[in-house]
């Protein structure tokens, strides 16, 4: 898991736009909070999805499964359990 | 008694019997006969009417925009489906006989043509905000705009059209001034289209954004409650036509053209707009092709 963090917090980094280092964030921090607009979070879903080689489903393209860094990891792990 | 059994070709081929609409070659592009402006007409005065002491600023533009307003509001980002772009011939004699000889061959000409700096104007109130820069006054800004407007959404159902008329109105200020604002328009919208015995009703809805993102983009506005649509059937009853369409835009398009409230943060947008097509063929829909025949309440609404 905190190796996903790891590379949660990369994408971050690249495609969130946030106002603050994503480094600096706690698993918890509101990603929307920390200046992520709408716009934004559909890039980070995109690039979640190469990145762990992974497909949303529909029913997970919504604000709370990209709300921070643990919950982004939470749906991961669901996405790619028994790998 | 309602025009037609909700169905989508019968209520077409009903409205260009009675001579409502006339039908001019391209899906969603049709021409208006004079007793369907008259309604149109008439019901876009009754808005003016109930909204008249609120004292909006009154502006129109042509139906086409600075192609950086589409780039400025990341248009393209959301709706690459619907965009209208003008192209046209900036080639000399030569390419001007080429394009010439492939247009009478029958071929494809598209490639003679390049990008101008207009596109279709894709909705009725963008062209307001860029007026907005700077910072607004205490009381913030409403203006009213009645505007063509263009979606490349090719059908042959009659209330989804590539080109048609809003009436719109468009507020900029304090979050709660914007926010309070819509929800008294909300109110009035459903009570006006109600008056003209229309079934309307409210709800929450959302843009149709392009794709896998836009399947995202769709769900973050209904659950931030940010656009609301007053729904009437038209066309069919287990899926209502959205006749009106309010949407909050939270700081937007104060951020991208730089739209201060007088505290120095930036200001937020809300706009509404009335569907002008949409509500005079709700109209047709639900009282029948002769207006002579309308319930009276509803003519004396609309012919006071």
């Amino acid at each position: 898991m905190s190796e996903n963090a790891a590379r949660i917090r990369a994408v971050l980094k690249d495609h969130a736009r946030l106002n603050r280092d994503a480094e600096t964030l706690d698993d918890d921090s509101d990603l929307y909070q920390a200046g992520m607009t709408s716009h934004a979070s559909v890039n980070v879903m995109l690039a979640l999805e190469g990145e762990f080689d992974i497909e949303f489903p529909d029913h997970m393209l919504k604000r709370s499964v990209f709300e921070s860094v643990g919950a982004i990891a939470a749906a991961i792990g669901e996405l790619t359990e028994g790998r | 008694m309602t025009a037609t059994a909700y169905d989508p070709i019968a209520f077409h081929d009903g409205l260009v019997r009675h001579g409502l609409i006339v039908p001019a070659g391209v899906d969603g592009i049709f021409g208006r006969g004079a007793v369907f402006e008259d309604v149109l007409a008439r019901f876009d005065k009754l808005i003016l009417g109930i909204a008249e002491k609120d004292d909006a600023q009154v502006l129109l533009f042509p139906p086409t925009i600075d192609r950086s307003i589409i780039e400025k509001t990341h248009y393209m980002d959301s709706f690459p489906h619907l965009v209208g772009a003008v192209y046209s011939f900036f080639g000399k004699e030569l390419g001007a006989r080429q394009l010439s000889e492939q247009i009478n061959a029958g071929e494809a000409w598209g490639e003679h043509l390049a990008m101008t700096h207009v596109c279709l104007n894709p909705a009725a109130c963008y062209p307001v905000y860029p007026t907005f820069a700077g910072t607004v006054p205490e009381q913030g800004r409403l203006v009213t705009l009645f505007a063509w407007v263009f979606r490349h959404e090719p059908s042959i159902e009659p209330t989804r059209m590539q080109a048609f008329r809003i009436r719109e109105y468009v507020r900029c200020g304090t979050p709660e001034q914007v926010v309070e604002w819509r929800n008294m328009w909300l109110q009035r919208g459903v009570e006006l289209l109600q008056s003209l015995g229309l079934p309307a009703r409210s709800d929450v809805a959302a843009d149709p954004f392009f794709g896998k993102g836009g399947k995202m983009l769709a769900t973050s506005q209904l659950e931030q409650e940010l656009k609301f649509e007053v729904l009437v059937p038209v066309i069919s009853e287990q899926n209502p036509t959205a006749t009106c369409s309010f949407n909050y835009h939270q700081d937007k398009f104060g951020e991208a053209f730089g739209i201060k409230t007088p505290d120095g943060q930036t200001a937020h947008t809300a706009c509404l707009g009335f569907g002008l097509e949409r509500v005079t063929m709700a109209l047709f829909q639900t009282h029948g092709f002769d207006p002579a025949a309308w319930p009276a309440p509803v003519r004396q609404l609309l012919w006071a």
